[in-house]
């Protein structure tokens, strides 16, 4: 008898010691990390977490630059009544007007918040969407998820949703390739990266030029192999990172000349990542070779846009990029030029923001969420920017 | 019950024909069989092995969702299933669905922590950090008896439809046979509920909705024939098993139902036969398996990626093996002892078809010698065994590997048997999967094997009584330490999560202690209590990543995922026999999983509370003529608990089954 009133006791212990309880919303975490500092018109950055697939873990951040506050996985604290939060792997983060636009790739929407709070306006749903841009009353989305063709892989063409941003309706498709991914809107056109990335080997290699005013695709312009990031400078070129294969073909990086619409230029650099910051544009990459069984090692340079060539190997300075284990997301203050690179890490535990100065010192570094990886800037008023 | 009367009765006669062998184990597994059997008929495998020290199951809910297990949180590689005494395999992925498998048919189910520690085995059973054997019914026959016939059927929440059928015969004194069938169809859905509150209790959001796409629709067959011969037996088996099955995917944001599906066939036959010599000093066995597994996943969503995919696996196994006594005085003189030699040797090959990275068909040769040695003497025993594995893959290099294993155990007290001590220390790998190896976009073909290695101290007394109210009493601990090195995880490939990699990166250290109790209580002539229970403490930490120290949310010392600190389990079943012919089984079984953390980053944000369920089960028995019928009525999660035991993974809440069942 002795042995069941133990056996009760036991159970007892267990049962009262660590009880299930109701969840509670987590709040956000504020953790200062920087001096305050008065950057112009600009407030600070929101950082997207995409977190990883199945995990429902994409989180939002925002480091105020201004009080020099990190403010870390707000979404929840300031919705707490939205079922299942923020949703499953964010992948790309834009404000435009007063309102705050998170694509959320594997949840199929996006999500619409206020641009100071972070409360929640609504959601575009729009399956297996990736980038997002703005032009005029319209949000243009990429997604991955366009008609299925009767190819023997059932192959699956992409398109670019146009939303309007008053209604928060989709109004109009428009194919391109498959699996497109980033998009940029320039002289009236939209430029899109199709990647190809569920055909593996048989990649994408071409941008799709679509007529802003007709919304139909009106050229194909080849490039290279799984195309993934794009960005306009002010001399006419469009930067276009390719992704390589990840086993023979290294990812690398094109230029296309705006006014004929051709490739006509390439660095050979590895690019994961990228910025544009008046004329450099800063890369981040870590790759893996296939051939070599091994990382080919992080690259931190910059590529001057008007020499078309890389002009630094390495923009850290004081030896700290020893500490970053996966570089994945990078940002350059608008500002004072000061560079933000996000830490990966395991991709399954949380991952790190670290603050670079202009000349490449570390300033700060603080925990984000899972896989941190997109920014978008807060201004006080637009126009200011 | 009157069923479970007959089969005790005829237990010792079943022990001998079953493991045919004379070689005990020098350090005793966990058995579940008899009654706790019978309280858990109507689970699946994983759902019944829980009650096992040690024992974590990561289970993705649902009658047919994916149910995987690892002992001592070494990974569900390191376990080796074996049924009717012939490993499973699955050179794919590894391993083995045990929510698969039935308990319809089995008989007993027992787990040993490193290894059965036997001599007399195939090399592949010394080849696994830990072994669960399953062991199916074997016909036996009253005196005057030929046909045993036994039907069941069963129905409950989840859309449940099961019925099976078993018809055993008896052909001559030495052969026997049996055939069983098992149909199951459920459309799987169940009501689920998640739910926030604030700072101050208040419900923020609270949402029930419905699990879809979690149906099934299973066939098994089973036929077995077994025969003695002069000093030894044979016995040959098939088995199929053919479904369909949804797969009921993460609840995440705006994603509440998925449409993927998975077909499975798997088909093996296998034979095992023994015969020993010289008044059994020198004993062989032959084993002989071909087994070909079909697997197709089709994801026909088109948010995501569109995948068909086909896999066709197949093994060839053959086994031999043979023990000789060298000496053995201690039925005389007690001065030598016994020592016993054995030696087995398998060779396996396993092909796999399907869309694998940069080849349509992949293979590998297996090669397995163990010799193994036990020696006995006052009141010791040890065994040492040495095994040399020799792997050939196609694409690969080759791997050539050998590793120990040393077992002993005493029982201290002279002329008294209750008290028992042991250790064992054991070295093994396990090797990279085909698809660790070459799956697209995940394969890495450098991978070298994952080592386990394992330090264990173990306790146990037990005492019987023959008049008290406590007939039996049963108490066992045990203390050990594992370290998991060249740990296959799952990697980035760059800058995407979609392109990821295996790489032989980890290392996992993990301490832990069991505790262990059996009782059974005879509180009168018609009524009886038997009920036990388990405590796991384990502590698993990740040292793969000396740099990812940060003392907040670093991962190194960190918990492993999903790996609680704390677990327990109890068991009871009290019986009462109505009359002579008729009875009544109470069941309660209670599986509590403590805190945990699904990455070893052990912040908040990572934090999964603890979950506990209590089971409960009333059958009633009654024997007419030749004729006994059963019924029973199981209640399960009676509190209704909403939890998660995988991240975003919900799990049924209070459930319902009724079976009813008939044999003569």
């Amino acid at each position: 008898m002795r042995i069941l009133k133990l056996t009760i006791i036991l159970a007892t212990i267990l049962s009262l010691g660590a009880c299930r309880e109701d969840q509670v919303v987590i709040l956000s975490e504020k953790v200062p990390v920087a001096p305050p500092e008065i950057q112009g018109g600009l407030v600070g950055f929101y950082l997207l977490n995409e977190g990883n697939m199945g995990s429902n873990k994409c989180t939002l951040d925002f480091m105020n630059l201004q009080t020099g506050v990190y403010h870390r996985n707000i979404y929840g604290e300031a919705n707490p009544d939205v079922p299942k939060e923020l949703g499953d792997v964010g992948n790309d983060i834009a404000i435009y007007g007063n309102r705050l636009y998170a694509v959320i790739n594997c949840s199929n929407k996006v999500e619409v918040m206020d641009k100071w709070t972070a409360k929640r306006i609504g959601q575009v749903d729009i399956p297996n969407c990736r980038y997002i841009r703005f032009d005029g009353d319209y949000a243009y989305v990429t997604s991955y998820a366009g008609p299925v063709l009767l190819t023997p892989n059932y192959d699956q063409i992409g398109y670019v949703a146009k939303v309007d941003t008053a209604t928060l309706q989709v109004v109009a498709r428009c194919e391109v390739g498959f699996q497109p991914d980033e998009l940029e809107i320039v002289n009236g056109r939209i430029y899109v990266a199709n990647s190809g990335g569920y055909m593996s080997p048989n990649y994408e290699t071409t941008v799709s030029v679509i007529d802003l005013e007709t919304f139909q695709e009106v050229k194909r312009i080849e490039v290279a192999v799984n195309l993934h990031h794009l960005s306009a400078d002010s001399h006419g070129l469009l930067w276009v990172s390719s992704r390589g294969d990840y086993e023979y073909t290294p990812s690398s990086l094109y230029c296309i000349d705006l006014a004929d619409e051709e490739v006509c230029g390439s660095v050979d650099v590895s690019v994961g990542n990228m910025c544009l910051s008046g004329d450099s544009l800063y890369i981040i990459a870590d790759d893996y070779s296939y051939l070599q069984n091994d990382w080919r090692g992080a690259v931190y340079s910059i590529v001057d846009v008007v020499e078309q060539q890389v002009v630094c190997n390495n923009f850290i300075k004081d030896g700290t990029e020893r500490d970053i284990k996966m570089p994945y997301g990078i940002s350059v203050n608008p500002v004072n030029g000061d560079i933000y690179v996000t830490n990966a890490t395991s991709f399954v535990d949380p991952g790190r923001v670290i603050c670079y100065s202009k000349q490449g010192i570390k300033k700060w570094e603080v925990r984000a969420g899972d896989i941190p990886a997109h920014f978008a800037y807060l201004w006080k008023d637009e126009k200011t920017k | 019950m009157c069923a479970q009367t007959r089969r005790d009765s005829t237990r010792v006669i079943n022990e001998v024909e079953v493991t045919g062998s004379r070689a005990e184990a020098v350090v005793e597994g966990q058995t579940l069989s008899g009654k706790q059997m019978e309280a858990l008929r109507n689970h699946s495998v994983a759902d019944a092995i829980r009650y096992f020290a040690g024992v974590q199951i990561k289970d993705y809910g649902g009658v047919g969702g994916l149910k995987t297990v690892n002992i001592r949180s070494m990974g569900s590689n390191h376990l080796g299933v074996f049924y009717d005494g012939i490993q499973l395999g699955n050179a794919q992925n590894g391993v083995v669905d045990l929510g698969k498998y039935s308990m319809d048919n089995l008989e007993e189910i027992t787990l040993y922590n490193g290894q059965k520690s036997s001599i007399f085995q195939p090399a592949k059973d010394f080849g696994a950090s830990g072994t669960l054997y399953l062991r199916s019914r074997r016909p036996l026959f009253m005196e005057d008896e030929r046909d045993n016939v036994k039907f069941t059927a069963r129905g409950g929440s989840f859309g449940l439809k099961n019925i099976s059928g078993l018809w055993e015969h008896k052909w001559s004194k030495k052969v026997t046979s049996s055939l069983s069938a098992e149909f199951t169809d459920a459309t799987g859905k169940y009501d689920f509920r998640y739910k926030r509150v604030n700072q101050k209790g208040e419900v923020m959001w609270d949402t029930t909705a419905t699990r879809n796409n979690g149906d099934i629709q299973a066939e098994r067959v089973e036929a077995y024939v077994q025969g003695n011969i002069d000093e030894g037996l044979w016995n040959v088996k098939a088995y199929f098993y053919n479904s369909e099955r949804g797969i009921p995917g993460a609840i995440v944001n705006n994603v509440w139902k998925h449409s993927q599906r998975q077909w499975d066939r798997n088909f093996f036959v296998q034979s095992h036969s023994q015969k020993a010599w010289m008044k059994g000093r020198l004993e062989s066995q032959f084993n002989i398996k071909y087994a070909w597994d079909k697997m197709r996943y089709l994801n026909p969503d088109t948010t995501l990626r569109y995948v068909d995919n086909t896999f066709n696996q197949h093994e060839v196994y053959v086994s031999s093996a043979t023990h000789f006594v060298v000496f053995d005085d201690l039925e005389t003189c007690r001065r030598k002892g016994k020592f016993d030699v054995g030696v087995s040797a398998d060779y396996q090959w396993n092909g796999l078809d399907g869309v694998l990275q940069g080849a349509s068909f992949v293979s590998r040769h297996t090669m397995l010698l163990a010799g193994a040695a036990t020696y006995e003497i006052w009141r010791m025993k040890m065994l040492a065994s040495v095994m040399g594995s020799f792997v050939r893959d196609h694409m690969t290099d080759k791997t050539d590997e050998c590793t120990p294993s040393v077992f002993l155990s005493m029982t201290p007290i002279k002329g008294n048997k209750d008290l028992e001590l042991w250790a064992f220390y054991k070295r093994i790998f396990r090797m990279p999967t085909f698809n660790d190896l070459y799956y697209t976009d995940m394969g890495n073909k450098y991978l070298k094997p994952e080592y386990t290695t394992q330090y264990d101290i173990g306790l146990s007394w037990k005492h019987d009584w023959n008049h008290a109210m406590l007939r039996h009493l049963e108490l066992r601990t045990e203390g050990y330490f594992n370290q998991v090195d060249n740990k296959i995880v799952a990697v980035p490939k760059g800058n995407s999560q979609y392109r990821w990699m295996m790489m032989n990166l980890g290392y996992v250290e993990i301490l832990g202690v069991e505790l262990q109790m059996k009782t059974r209580w005879q509180f009168s002539r018609d009524w009886s209590l038997d009920f036990g229970g388990n405590y796991t403490y384990q502590k698993a930490q990740d040292f793969s990543d000396p740099e990812d120290n940060d003392p907040e949310a670093g991962t190194w010392g960190g918990q492993i995922a999903y790996i609680p600190w704390h677990s327990a389990s109890a068991m009871g079943t009290l019986s009462w026999a109505i009359k002579g012919n008729m009875g009544m089984n109470l069941n309660y079984s209670f599986i509590y999983t403590g805190e945990r953390y699904h990455t070893s980053s052990n912040i908040l944000a990572n934090y999964e509370q603890p979950w506990y369920t209590h089971d409960l089960s009333l059958r009633y028995a009654v024997s007419l003529k030749k004729v006994r019928l059963s019924a029973t009525l199981e209640v399960n999660n009676v509190f209704d608990q909403q939890y998660d035991v995988i991240l975003n993974y919900p799990m049924p809440g209070r459930n319902y089954k009724g079976i009813v069942s008939c044999e003569f």
